[in-house]
């Protein structure tokens, strides 16, 4: 032994430490490689050693070797090691090590938590300050969720050295595992007022991160940031402040107002640097916006053109990122329209679209159709048509109140000459139809009208842009076609031969919408009993059809001709007089809704699909890479060639045109570009008869019938005023009610743009998404942006399942750290021990009943803890029963306390165990909680069944009045035996013993705070003293600790003080003195009654010694 | 929030790392080689200030040793270059005029004395003394290596 120690010491002398190869390594330049790899060497073979002192200097090395860049993952679970030394200068090093090495990909990582948890309650703050530290390199969303609960304690913590610490630590915490965030956030506020600066500091910083990220929430905080602002002096924190009021002032326009003069007065007199780029900084992106925009209105104002555009241009800058404060100068916006110049008419344009609001949306579109009317040149007029329907579109249809007026508006924007928009209005319509459920029969009746009047849109070939919207409008009215009121009239004017000459794709939406409205009427008239009705609209199709059967279009040809067979087979069926209008009308049948554009994503990859895989093998890279592009090359020139023939001159050019005109003559498919188009129809049979009117108006007409977008303004007006009148009656009332006519007067101009409700009940149809996926919009969000997740409403009270998790004593034994398998091992050999001692009692009182079940005892003292509601304590306590142990763990609101006990059961018996119901005889003051609706005499199911030799773990939850008493309730426990003779139903009878101590946390004191406690004077005293005790003191005290769940504070020889508080906040003081034999023991609590249960069960544990 | 500090010499020999983002090996030396290759290239007397990807760099040289932050878009620059001098200030007080070779030979005292200092890439202590009197009374704790030495080695 003597021999290995001194062995031990010279092998040491001869150990490198850091300086040692610092030097070396700095000596050997030229090899420094292979010196390393030497040294690497050596570390290994002290890492196998025992001594922790050569491990620790071992890890140094590493530590620096790793900055040099050499990989020392290999060495993780000797940092580990080292990071569970006792000694604080192992300690340290192992947890610099971890910081520097460990990422979220090391999986020792997942060994670390338990000794990390000892750490952080370690009674020399700075083991916990170095775990800390650590922590915060280091932290996983494993750890994180995991010692969430312990640092949000720490943030109470006596030292502020390590409150300020966990303050810190828990913004990487939130970052991590963001559902801490809400359960720890109303301490994280406390410590904004902390007397220490430092935590304060720290917790201003930590705020601010959190609110830059997402400032709407912590708006509420402004108040006392200000006060914060205006009192503080350390500059640190000041920045952090202000930067904080920069996110919080778009959001909250009367801050920046609040903010002007303290900003001011820091950055006249601040002498930092920083501090001032800070403010003028704050003032440039946020406040400066107000004053910026008054000025640009000078500029605007102003006659001179150039200061216009450029005042307009910096305020559509502006009104990006802060829109409110440009909305206030709509008036001079709306005037700018009417400028000369239309470089400053477009201009006005872009920021007309930020200023729109529900109220004023009409006013605006009116305006601008006005503009619409007078515009000279089809680009300004274009680009107004643009913005008229992005006004009216943006965030989906968000400040339309009466689709109504907006459909009108679609419809009176047809009536503009040669725009390339018609596309864009069509799309709207065919949006707004199908969206908006309540609009479909306007929309019908509108689009019918559009479609009577098609040859106002269509004759003239330059508003072919315009005819887009017969598209949308052929397709509503055949889509709706139930809503349609003269549908045989607008299936006329869709077969009117005018109609050959749109372009194809709109003849096919034609076509197929046709049949889709005769089936409609052909229904209406089957169901009215008028057949010959029904047999002439057949009739009319079969007239008509094929003019489009001559289509050269190919899909209108396509449709024509197979609708053309399928109404001839219609009539044939009439003639038989066959009900033929349901399964022409099935042939439409379902609806079509719009499809999400996010929904394609959306769709989940069915099971076993492997979108990555090859669905061939890939061709290999070898094969005749460089042969086939030559040949394709090769072929390409031969055509180019082959195009390029040589230049041809004009008689040649003359004949081929002849000829060409020979041949599409002789073409029955070609039709001709002749310009009248009376001519085309000439060989068309049967439409020689049908007049075509050419109505050619050089002014834009209102189109018969339609309603103006003017009298919806007006009706609207109306109907808003009246929505204010009826409202402003309600209120007088109201304030009749309370008192004084004092507001009336501001509430009668101050009507906000939530008090509009639209005209009708509106539902936009939200669109279509694939089964399973969900609506969120989840893809929206980045996934690596780890803010997004805190973006959390921070005022809602917490509910109870946002608790913070709360390790259990199970989680334990899934760790395989060294650390945590001792006490495991211990516990298992204490067990068997228990359980025989009871099964003999039990037996004893039961007589020869046969023993079925049986409750493990469990002593588990620190793993068991639980967040409590509002006050965020958590404890471990445990119950200690006479027949089974019980792990409390409890909450505690303001008026009452919740508990829950843990109870393990264990089948002892050879046969299956179910349907167990667990019973307890509530006390006045102990009640079990049971679900809402039960009686008192109801028992609780416990939710497993057990095999034979099994344990398993159940929780029911108790609430307390008072917990200054022990509590004994007598319980029984139902459950059928199930063997192989059949079933049999059987009951045990256990008592439920909840001690005094098992309300006890075990809590930290030091020693000033424990003597400020004692003189405060408002402690109750008693004592107790036990004679006969022979064990030593250490062990003693150790008992108390462990059964009671107090910690030692101080002791001197064979005098110590020790602590505990209660869940409820009392504090229990302890002085425990050891006499010859006997043990007396001091106590002071808060309360007397608790203090005597206290120390009665105390002498009870003592006189077992 | 700072993402990383890194100490290295004139020579572009890396001297202290501190990441409060969790990276990769290998992408943090990448990383540090791009930036020492970025910083050293640069001008004495250019600004202190480089934007890099979304990052910004922040740096100072004190004498042979350049220290270097990368702060996000938000964060101040001024500031971050008090908390480098504040650093060095604090490495002066504990060592007592500072060299190159002090941090070398004393590494992981400059790691300790960084941890008192930022903690997860935030200030948190603003104090010069409470932050030194914190690594002190840690020292105390901690026994010297010669200590160690002489010590039995059960």
């Amino acid at each position: 032994m003597a021999l290995k120690m001194v062995k031990g010491s010279i092998d040491r002398m001869f150990d490198k430490n850091l300086q040692d190869l610092v030097r070396g390594i700095r000596n050997h330049k030229e090899d420094e490689a292979k010196y390393i790899s030497q040294c690497i060497d050596e570390i290994k073979q002290e890492l196998k050693q025992d001594n922790i002192a050569v491990k620790a200097n071992a890890v140094c090395k590493l530590t620096y070797l790793q900055m040099l860049g050499y990989d020392i993952s290999w060495a993780a679970f000797n940092i580990i090691e080292v990071m569970s030394a006792s000694k604080f200068t192992f300690k340290r090093i192992g947890y610099l090590a971890a910081s520097q090495c460990f990422h979220e990909g090391t999986d020792v990582i997942m060994l670390t938590t338990n000794q990390i948890r000892k750490d952080l309650s370690s009674p020399n703050q700075y083991d916990t300050g170095v775990a800390l530290t650590g922590l915060s390199c280091f932290v996983t969303p494993d750890l994180a969720r995991d010692l969430a609960n312990d640092i949000m304690t720490l943030m109470s913590h006596t030292k502020p050295y390590i409150r300020k610490k966990a303050v810190l630590i828990m913004y990487k915490v939130f970052l991590k595992y963001p559902e801490s965030l809400r359960p720890a956030f109303p301490r994280l506020k406390e410590k904004l007022e902390d007397p220490d600066p430092g935590v304060q500091s720290a917790a201003v910083n930590v705020i601010c991160e959190l609110a830059r990220r997402n400032p709407k929430n912590y708006l509420s905080l402004a108040p006392l940031f200000f006060k914060l602002m205006t009192s503080s002096t350390n500059n640190w924190v000041l920045i952090k402040i202000i930067k904080l009021f920069g996110a919080l002032t778009p959001l909250e326009p009367r801050l920046g107002k609040k903010l002007i003069e303290p900003l001011t007065n820091l950055i006249h007199s601040t002498s930092a640097m920083s501090l001032l780029y800070e403010c003028v900084n704050t003032v440039i992106c946020g406040l400066f916006f107000q004053l910026c925009v008054q000025k640009l209105r000078i500029l605007i104002e102003d006659s001179d053109q150039n200061l216009k555009y450029l005042g307009l241009l910096a305020m559509s800058k502006i009104l990006k990122t802060h829109p409110k404060s440009v909305q206030s100068h709509k008036d001079l916006i709306l005037q700018c329209l009417d400028d000369k110049d239309e470089s400053i008419r477009l201009r006005a344009l872009d920021l007309l679209y930020g200023m729109v609001s529900k109220k004023n949306l009409m006013e605006i579109v009116k305006k601008l159709m006005i503009h619409v009317d007078k515009a000279e040149g089809t680009t300004y007029r274009d680009e107004l048509l643009t913005k008229i329907i992005d006004i009216c579109s943006q965030s989906n249809y968000q400040y339309i109140t009466n689709f109504e007026w907006y459909i009108s508006i679609l419809v009176e924007l047809t009536r503009l000459e040669g725009t390339r928009h018609g596309h864009l209005i069509a799309a709207q319509m065919l949006d707004v139809a199908i969206r908006v459920k309540a609009i479909r029969k306007f929309a019908v009746s509108q689009m019918a009208m559009l479609l009577d009047n098609a040859h106002l849109i269509a004759s003239n070939t330059q508003r072919n842009g315009i005819c887009e919207v017969l598209y949308a409008a052929a397709w509503i009215c055949g889509e709706f076609s139930e809503h349609l009121e003269e549908a045989n009239q607008t299936l006329e004017a869709m077969l009117r031969p005018k109609v050959t000459t749109l372009p194809g794709h709109i003849q096919a939406v034609y076509v197929q919408n046709m049949v889709k409205l005769y089936a409609s009427i052909l229904q209406q008239k089957e169901q009215a009993g008028e057949k010959e009705a029904a047999q002439e609209i057949t009739q009319l199709m079969i007239e008509r059809l094929p003019q489009f059967v001559q289509s050269a279009d190919l899909e209108v040809q396509e449709r024509a001709s197979c609708i053309l067979q399928l109404i001839k087979y219609i009539q044939k069926l009439q003639a038989k007089e066959v009900p033929v209008a349901e399964e022409v009308i099935a042939l439409f049948a379902g609806e079509l809704n719009p499809v999400a554009p996010k929904a394609q994503k959306k769709v989940p990859v069915p099971e076993g699909l492997d979108l990555d895989a090859w669905i061939n093998e890939p061709p290999s890279d070898s094969e005749s890479e460089d042969e086939k592009p030559k040949t394709i090359f090769h072929e390409e020139e031969q055509r180019h060639s082959r195009h390029r023939q040589p230049e041809i001159d004009e008689e040649e050019l003359a004949r081929r045109r002849e000829a060409r005109k020979q041949e599409q003559a002789n073409n029955p498919f070609y039709i001709k570009s002749s310009p009248s188009p009376q001519k085309r129809y000439q060989d068309t049979p049967g439409v020689e008869h049908i007049p075509v009117v050419q109505i050619d108006l050089s002014v834009p007409l209102k189109v018969p019938g339609m309603p103006m977008s003017d009298q919806y303004v007006k009706l609207e007006e109306e109907r808003r005023h009246k929505q204010k009148l009826e409202k402003d009656k309600k209120k007088k009332k109201q304030k009749k009610e309370k008192r004084g006519k004092h507001h009336r007067h501001n509430s009668l101009h101050t009507e906000s743009e939530e008090d509009i409700a639209p005209a009708h009940h509106v539902d936009i149809i939200t669109e279509e998404m694939p089964e399973n996926a969900l609506p969120s919009d989840e893809d929206d969000k980045d996934p690596n942006d780890p803010y997004k997740a805190l973006d959390i409403d921070l005022d809602k009270p917490l509910a109870d399942s946002e608790k913070l998790p709360v390790q259990r004593h199970r989680n334990v034994e899934t760790l395989k750290s060294p650390d945590s398998e001792v006490p495991l091992v211990e516990k298992k050999s204490k067990k068997p021990k228990k359980k025989e001692k009871k099964h003999k009692d039990k037996e004893r009182d039961k007589g020869k009943k046969k023993e079925k079940e049986k409750k493990v005892v469990e002593e588990e003292e620190e793993e068991v803890k639980k967040v409590i509601l509002q006050d965020l304590h958590y404890f471990s306590s445990c119950c200690y029963l006479l027949l089974s142990s019980f792990c409390c763990l409890g909450t505690a609101s303001d008026s009452f306390l919740q508990v829950t006990v843990s109870v393990i059961f264990e089948n002892k018996s050879t046969s299956f165990l179910k349907s167990m119901e667990l019973n307890v005889l509530d006390s006045l003051n102990t009640k079990m909680l049971r679900p809402e609706g039960s009686s008192v005499h109801d028992g609780i199911p416990v939710p497993f069944q057990l095999p034979p030799g099994i344990s398993n773990e159940a929780q029911f939850v108790f609430t307390l009045q008072s917990i200054v008493m022990a509590q004994k309730l007598k319980g029984t426990l139902s459950f059928i035996v199930k063997d192989d003779e059949g079933s049999t139903h059987e009951k045990l009878d256990f008592k439920l013993h909840f001690s005094c101590a098992s309300y006890l946390i075990t809590t930290p004191c030091y020693s000033d705070a424990f003597a400020k406690l004692l003189e405060s004077g408002d402690l109750h005293m008693s004592s107790i003293k036990v004679d006969g005790i022979s064990i030593s003191f250490q062990h003693l005290l150790a008992k108390i600790c462990f059964h009671h769940h107090f910690s030692v504070v101080e002791r001197v020889d064979s005098c110590a003080s020790m602590y505990s508080r209660s869940i409820q906040g009392h504090h229990v003081c302890l002085l425990v003195k050891k006499g010859e034999n006997s043990v007396s023991i001091d106590g002071k609590c808060n309360d007397s009654t608790l203090l005597s249960n206290l120390l009665d069960e105390m002498k009870e544990t003592l006189s077992k010694c | 929030m700072i993402h990383f500090i890194l100490l290295f010499s004139r020579q572009g020999k890396l001297r202290l790392q501190k990441w409060y983002t969790t990276l990769p090996d290998k992408e943090k030396k990448k990383i540090i080689r791009e930036i020492i290759q970025i910083i050293l290239s640069r001008n004495q007397k250019t600004s202190s200030f480089v934007d890099w990807k979304d990052l910004k760099l922040v740096y100072k040289r004190y004498a042979s040793l350049y220290f270097c932050c990368a702060i996000e878009d938000q964060d101040n620059e001024l500031l971050t270059l008090e908390v480098v001098h504040r650093y060095v200030e604090l490495l002066d007080r504990y060592f007592g005029n500072v060299c190159e070779l002090d941090i070398i030979f004393n590494f992981e005292k400059a790691y300790f004395i960084l941890d008192e200092f930022i903690i997860g890439g935030e200030v948190q202590e603003t104090s010069k003394k409470t932050a030194v009197k914190a690594i002190e009374d840690s020292d105390m704790l901690q026994e010297t290596v010669e200590e160690y030495m002489n010590k039995p080695a059960f």
